[in-house]
C-alpha cells in the first residue's frame, strides 16, 4: 500500500496533498461524466465551463497569494464590479477605445489595490476589516456610478470574455490554433520533465525511475491532447476561450513568481513567520502592500472578463465572488494562518467547485441544493486535510498545538537516535 | 539517611510511536518528600515519560505499570491524574494572557454550583494561594501584565489549588532570570516539608545539583541510572557523563585565538523603549570588536543586551536616539535589516521559533532565506545553487537531516539552531551577533555550536555572544562586556573573568572598577 502511495506521489512530484486533490478532481469529473451520460466532457460543456469559471479561477490566483501572506480579501467581487462599471462608462460616454479601456481597468485595479494595500501594510488595519470596508465601498461606488443600472459594452470589448481562438490555417475539421496550443503544452511538459531530471541528477539527488517520468509525462500529455481535441471540435465559431488563455497564462506566470522568484519566497516568509522574515531582511510592509495590490488588479481583470462575457456591466456583478475564490483556495490546501498554499492547488480547488457546480446544474439540481452541497464539500475537504495532518505529519495545526502541549521531547524519526558525536578535542 | 516511603513507581514503561520507540523499559522511583530530577538530552524521552505519568498518553497506549501511593493507576486523561494529585506544569505555560490571576488559577476548576462561579470563594482562596507561593500581586492583574517568573508562580498556585501531591515541572527555569529561578527553586524545596514532592526536568545542571535529592538519567528512551545526590557526591560532570554516555574531555573545544585589529566600533548608542519613550533601553553604550575575537555580553534578563543587538541590527528594536557605528574605519548607517545584512552584520535571535525560522519551510529554503540575492539572477532563484549551498552547510555543520528538502520543524532544537547559524553564515557576515546561541539545546549539540563559533572567529570574523550562562561566556569568549540596566558597566578580559566578578558588574551600575 505504502509502496503504491509513494510511487504515485513521486509520479506527480508535488506533495501528497496536491496529489490527493488532483485525484479527487479526476474522480469528481469521472463521476459526473458517467452520471450525465457524457455531457460533462462534451465539447460544448467544457468550453462553457472554462469561460464561465475563468474569472473565479483568476481571483483564486490572487487570493492564494493574499492568504499565503496571512491576509484575506473580501472586496474582490465589489472591486470587479466597480472596475466593470467604470470601464463600461468610459467606453459608452467617453468613447474610449476598448483596448485602452482594458488598460484603464487595470489602472483602476492598481489604484484600488494601492488604497487597500496602504491601510493593510502601512497603517496596520487587519485585511479582513480593510476589505470588508472595501466590499461595501466599491459595491456602493459601482451602483453610484452606474445608477444601479445595467450598461452595455461595445462588441470589440467582449472578446476577452466571450471570444475564442479564431479559425486559422487549412480546414482540418478542427480548430487549428487550439490543437497547436495543446501541442505546445505537451512539448513544454516533456521539456520540463527532462530539465527537472537533469537538475536532480546534477544535484546528486536520486531522480525518480525513468518509467515514473515517462508515465507522468504520458498521463499529462494524454490529458492535454484529449482536452485539446475536445476544445477544437466545439460548435462552429467556438474553440478554446480567450479568457481560458488569459487564465492559463496567469497560472503559469504566478506559479513561476510564487515558486521561483525572490518575491514569491518573501510572500511565504511573511506568512509563515513575519517577525523572522523581517529579521532576515524581508521588507514585510512592501510585500503586504504588493500582495493586496496584486489582488485588486486581478479582481479588476476578472471584472472586465465578466462584463465582456455578459456584454454589459450591472449592479449585481461579482456578488459573492470572494467566497468562491476563498473556498477554492482552502479546498486547494492553503492554511488559514498563512504560509501555506500554492497557485496550482488553488486552481485545482477552484476546478473541483466548478465541475461540481456545472455537473449538478446539468442534472437539473436546483441552485439551493447546489449551494448546500458546495458548502459541505468545502467543509469536508478541509476536514480531511486537518485529519490527514494530525496523522503525525508536521503541519501548521500540529505546530500550533505543540505550543500548548510544550513537548520539545516528542520523538521524531528524523532525529538521530545516537548521542551527538563530540569531535576529539 | 532514612529511606522515605516510595510515592511513585513507574515500572518498565514502554511507549511506541509509529516508527520509533520513545521509551523502552523505563523505570522511575520517586520517594515521598523528595525532589527528583530527570536528566537527558533532547529526545531522550523525558517529556514522553511525564506525559505517560500525567495521563496525556492514556492507559493502554503504553505498556508497563504506574504504582502511585501503593495502588496501580490507569489514568485515562489528565483529569484522572490530577484527581490523584499529580499535576504537570509545562515549559510553555498554559495561562490565558487576557484573564486575571484569579481567573487563571481557577480555570477548569472553578468553585461554584451548576456552572455559576462563586467568585467570593475564589477571591478568598486566591489570597492564601498567592501567599503560599510568595507572589505579591493584585489577584485581579491580567496575566499578560506580569513577568514570566510570576506567571510560573501562578501556575504553581494553580497546582496547589488542585491539591497537588506530586508536582511535575518541565524546564521550569528555562525562561527565568537568576533571582526568579532562585525563588522558584526555594519554593519547591519548601514544598517538601508540606508533603509535596516534585519531579523536575531541566537542562540547567547546576540547578539540579543544588536542589535535587535524586536524579534519574534517561538516554535514548532508556533509564541509564538513578543517582542519589547526597550519598554519591554528584556534580555536573557526573551528570553529563550519564547523559552522553562518556566523559566530555572538555565542555569547550580547544582554541588558540588569533585576534586582529579593531574593525567594529559602536559609540554612545542610545535607544528608547518602543512604547514608553522616557525609558532608555540602551544608555550611551560603546564597545568594540576585533577581528577573530569572540566577545561576550553578560547581563541579567532585561539588562538590555538583546535590545542593544537588535537596535544595532537595522533598528529592529525600539526607537533610535543617537549613536555611531564604525566598521573598518568608516561610519556606517543601518536603518533597515537589509542594510545591516549588506554591511556584513548577522543577528541570530534568542528566540529561534518566533524570530529565527519559518517553521513551515524546509532546510534548504531556510538556509538561503536571509540572502536570496546571492543565488538569484533578476529575482529568479537558482534552485540548483540553493540545493548546493544548503547541502554544503548540512555537511560542514553536521545538521542531522536526511535531506535538505525536509522541513525544519522535523529537526531537533540543536539542529534547528545549526540551520539558523547556516542561514546567517550564508550571508557572508563580518560580524555575527549570537543571542543565546545554545538555549534549549542539549549538551552534545552545544559542544558542536561552540566549535562552529570558534571556527567563525578563526576565519577572522568578529563574534558577539550574548548569554545568560556565565560558564558558557567564560569558557568561550576572549573578552566579556557586562550590561546592567541598559548601560555597559565593565569590560573584562578572559583572564580576569570569573562568575563573581561578572556578577558584580552585572548587578551594579558602577563603572569600570
Amino acid at each position: 500500500m505504502s509502496g503504491i502511495k509513494s510511487s504515485s506521489r513521486s509520479m506527480f512530484g508535488a506533495n501528497a496533498r496536491q496529489f490527493g486533490m488532483i485525484l479527487s478532481l479526476a474522480a469528481i469529473i469521472l463521476f459526473f461524466e458517467i452520471w450525465t451520460d457524457g455531457l460533462t466532457l462534451n465539447s460544448g460543456n467544457l468550453i462553457a465551463l472554462v469561460s464561465q469559471y475563468s474569472y473565479i479561477l483568476i481571483l483564486a490566483i490572487g487570493m492564494v497569494m493574499v492568504i499565503i501572506a496571512g491576509h484575506i480579501d473580501l472586496s474582490v467581487g465589489s472591486v470587479a464590479a466597480f472596475t466593470g462599471i467604470v470601464v463600461a462608462k468610459a467606453m459608452a460616454n467617453g468613447h474610449l477605445a476598448w483596448p485602452l479601456a482594458i488598460v484603464l481597468g487595470l489602472l483602476i485595479g492598481v489604484l484600488v489595490g494601492a488604497w487597500q494595500g496602504f491601510w493593510v501594510a502601512y497603517v496596520g488595519v487587519p485585511a479582513f476589516i480593510v476589505t470588508l470596508a472595501g466590499m461595501m465601498l466599491f459595491r456602493g461606488a459601482n451602483q453610484f456610478i452606474g445608477d444601479s443600472d445595467t450598461l452595455p459594452v461595445p462588441h470589440g470589448f467582449t472578446v476577452i470574455g466571450a471570444g475564442y481562438l479564431p479559425e486559422k490555417g487549412p480546414d482540418t475539421g478542427y480548430n487549428n490554433l487550439t490543437l497547436l496550443l495543446g501541442l505546445v503544452m505537451v512539448v513544454a511538459v516533456v521539456w520540463r520533465e527532462i530539465r527537472a531530471r537533469r537538475t536532480r541528477i546534477e544535484l546528486g539527488a536520486v531522480a525518480s525511475p525513468v518509467i515514473v517520468s515517462v508515465l507522468r509525462v504520458a498521463v499529462l500529455a494524454a490529458v492535454i491532447i484529449f482536452a485539446a481535441f475536445r476544445f477544437a471540435t466545439g460548435r462552429v465559431g467556438t474553440s478554446f476561450p480567450v479568457s481560458g488563455i488569459i487564465l492559463v497564462a496567469l497560472v503559469l506566470l504566478y506559479s513561476f513568481i510564487t515558486q521561483k522568484t525572490v518575491y514569491g519566497r518573501h510572500i511565504y516568509a511573511v506568512g509563515g513567520n513575519g517577525h523572522a522574515a523581517e529579521l532576515s531582511g524581508v521588507k514585510r510592509q512592501r510585500i503586504n502592500f504588493l500582495v493586496m495590490m496584486n489582488m485588486s488588479v486581478l479582481a479588476a481583470l476578472a471584472g472586465m472578463i465578466y462584463v465582456a462575457r455578459a456584454a454589459a456591466s450591472g449592479p449585481q456583478d461579482g456578488l459573492n465572488w470572494e467566497l468562491d475564490a476563498i473556498a477554492a483556495v482552502f479546498i486547494g490546501g492553503a492554511a488559514v494562518a498563512g504560509g501555506v498554499g500554492t497557485v496550482m492547488g488553488s486552481i485545482v480547488g477552484g476546478l473541483v467547485m466548478a465541475v461540481l457546480n456545472n455537473g449538478l446544474q446539468l442534472q437539473g439540481v436546483g441552485s439551493d441544493r447546489v449551494q448546500m452541497i458546495k458548502g459541505l464539500v468545502l467543509l469536508l475537504a478541509v476536514a480531511v486535510d486537518v485529519w490527514n495532518k494530525r496523522q503525525g505529519k508536521p503541519s501548521l495545526t500540529a505546530l500550533m498545538m505543540r505550543q500548548f502541549r510544550g513537548d520539545p521531547d516528542t520523538p521524531k524519526p528524523a532525529a538521530s537516535p545516537e548521542p551527538a558525536k563530540v569531535p576529539a578535542a | 539517611m532514612a529511606e522515605a516511603p516510595v510515592l511513585l513507581e513507574m515500572r518498565s514503561i514502554t511507549k511506541e510511536f509509529p516508527g520509533v520507540k520513545a521509551l523502552e523499559d523505563v523505570s522511575l522511583v520517586v520517594h515521598a518528600d523528595e525532589i527528583h530530577a530527570i536528566c537527558g538530552e533532547n529526545g531522550a524521552g523525558k517529556s514522553t515519560l511525564m506525559k505517560v505519568l500525567s495521563g496525556v498518553y492514556p492507559y493502554g497506549t503504553y505498556s508497563g505499570d504506574i504504582v502511585y501511593e501503593g495502588a496501580t493507576c490507569r489514568f485515562g486523561d489528565i483529569r484522572a491524574s490530577e484527581a490523584k494529585g499529580i499535576v504537570i506544569i509545562h515549559q510553555e505555560l498554559a495561562l490565558i494572557p487576557e484573564l486575571s490571576i484569579t481567573e487563571n488559577i481557577f480555570l477548569g476548576n472553578e468553585p461554584g454550583r451548576g456552572g455559576v462561579i462563586d467568585w467570593k470563594q475564589a477571591n478568598r482562596r486566591v489570597v492564601g494561594l498567592l501567599e503560599q507561593v510568595g507572589l505579591h500581586e493584585d489577584p485581579d492583574t491580567q496575566i499578560k501584565n506580569i513577568g514570566v517568573g510570576k506567571q510560573q508562580l501562578v501556575e504553581i498556585a494553580k497546582a496547589i489549588n488542585k491539591k497537588v501531591k506530586l508536582l511535575i515541572l518541565d524546564e521550569p527555569t528555562a525562561a527565568l532570570n537568576e533571582s526568579d529561578s532562585m525563588h522558584l527553586l526555594d519554593l519547591i524545596r519548601g514544598f517538601k516539608s508540606q508533603g509535596i514532592s516534585s519531579i523536575m526536568i531541566s537542562h540547567k545542571l547546576n540547578e539540579i545539583e543544588q536542589v535535587a535529592d535524586s536524579i534519574t538519567i534517561l538516554r535514548d528512551g532508556r533509564t541509564i541510572e538513578t543517582l542519589d545526590v547526597k550519598a554519591n557526591g554528584v556534580n555536573e560532570d557526573r551528570i553529563i557523563k550519564g547523559m552522553v554516555g562518556r566523559d566530555l574531555g572538555s565542555r569547550f573545544p580547544e582554541r588558540t585565538p588569533e585576534i586582529g585589529e579593531v574593525f567594529f566600533e559602536v559609540k554612545d548608542w542610545t535607544v528608547q523603549h518602543p512604547i514608553t519613550s522616557e525609558r532608555l533601553v540602551c544608555k550611551g553604550s560603546s564597545f568594540e570588536v576585533r577581528r577573530g575575537e569572540i566577545v561576550g555580553f553578560a547581563g541579567l534578563m532585561g539588562a538590555g543586551r538583546t535590545e542593544l543587538a537588535m537596535s544595532l541590527f537595522g533598528h529592529s528594536y525600539g526607537v533610535f536616539v543617537s549613536g555611531h557605528v564604525r566598521k573598518d574605519g568608516h561610519e556606517i548607517k543601518m536603518r533597515s535589516v537589509s542594510e545591516a545584512i549588506d554591511h556584513g552584520l548577522a543577528y541570530v535571535s534568542e528566540d529561534r521559533k518566533a524570530l529565527g525560522l519559518n517553521l513551515l519551510d524546509d532546510v534548504k529554503r531556510s538556509t538561503v532565506s536571509a540572502k536570496l540575492t546571492k543565488i538569484s539572477k533578476r529575482s529568479v532563484v537558482n534552485e540548483t545553487l540553493e540545493h548546493k549551498f544548503a547541502d554544503e552547510y548540512r555537511t560542514s555543520l553536521r545538521i542531522k537531516t536526511p535531506t535538505v528538502d525536509d522541513g525544519v520543524s522535523t529537526l531537533s532544537g540543536g539542529n534547528q539552531q545549526k540551520v539558523v547559524l547556516a542561514k546567517w553564515m550564508f550571508t557572508d557576515p563580518d560580524l555575527l551577533i549570537l543571542d543565546e546561541p545554545t538555549r534549549g539545546i542539549d549538551v552534545g549539540a552545544k559542544y558542536e555550536i561552540y566549535g562552529i563559533i570558534q571556527r567563525l572567529a578563526e576565519q577572522g570574523k568578529g563574534v558577539i555572544v550574548i548569554s545568560s550562562e556565565l560558564p558558557e561566556l567564560i569558557g568561550l569568549c576572549d573578552r566579556i562586556y557586562t550590561v546592567f540596566e541598559g548601560a555597559i558597566t565593565n569590560d573584562i578580559a578572559k583572564a580576569d573573568a570569573d562568575p563573581e566578578t561578572l556578577m558584580k558588574s552585572m548587578t551594579s551600575a558602577k563603572k569600570k572598577s
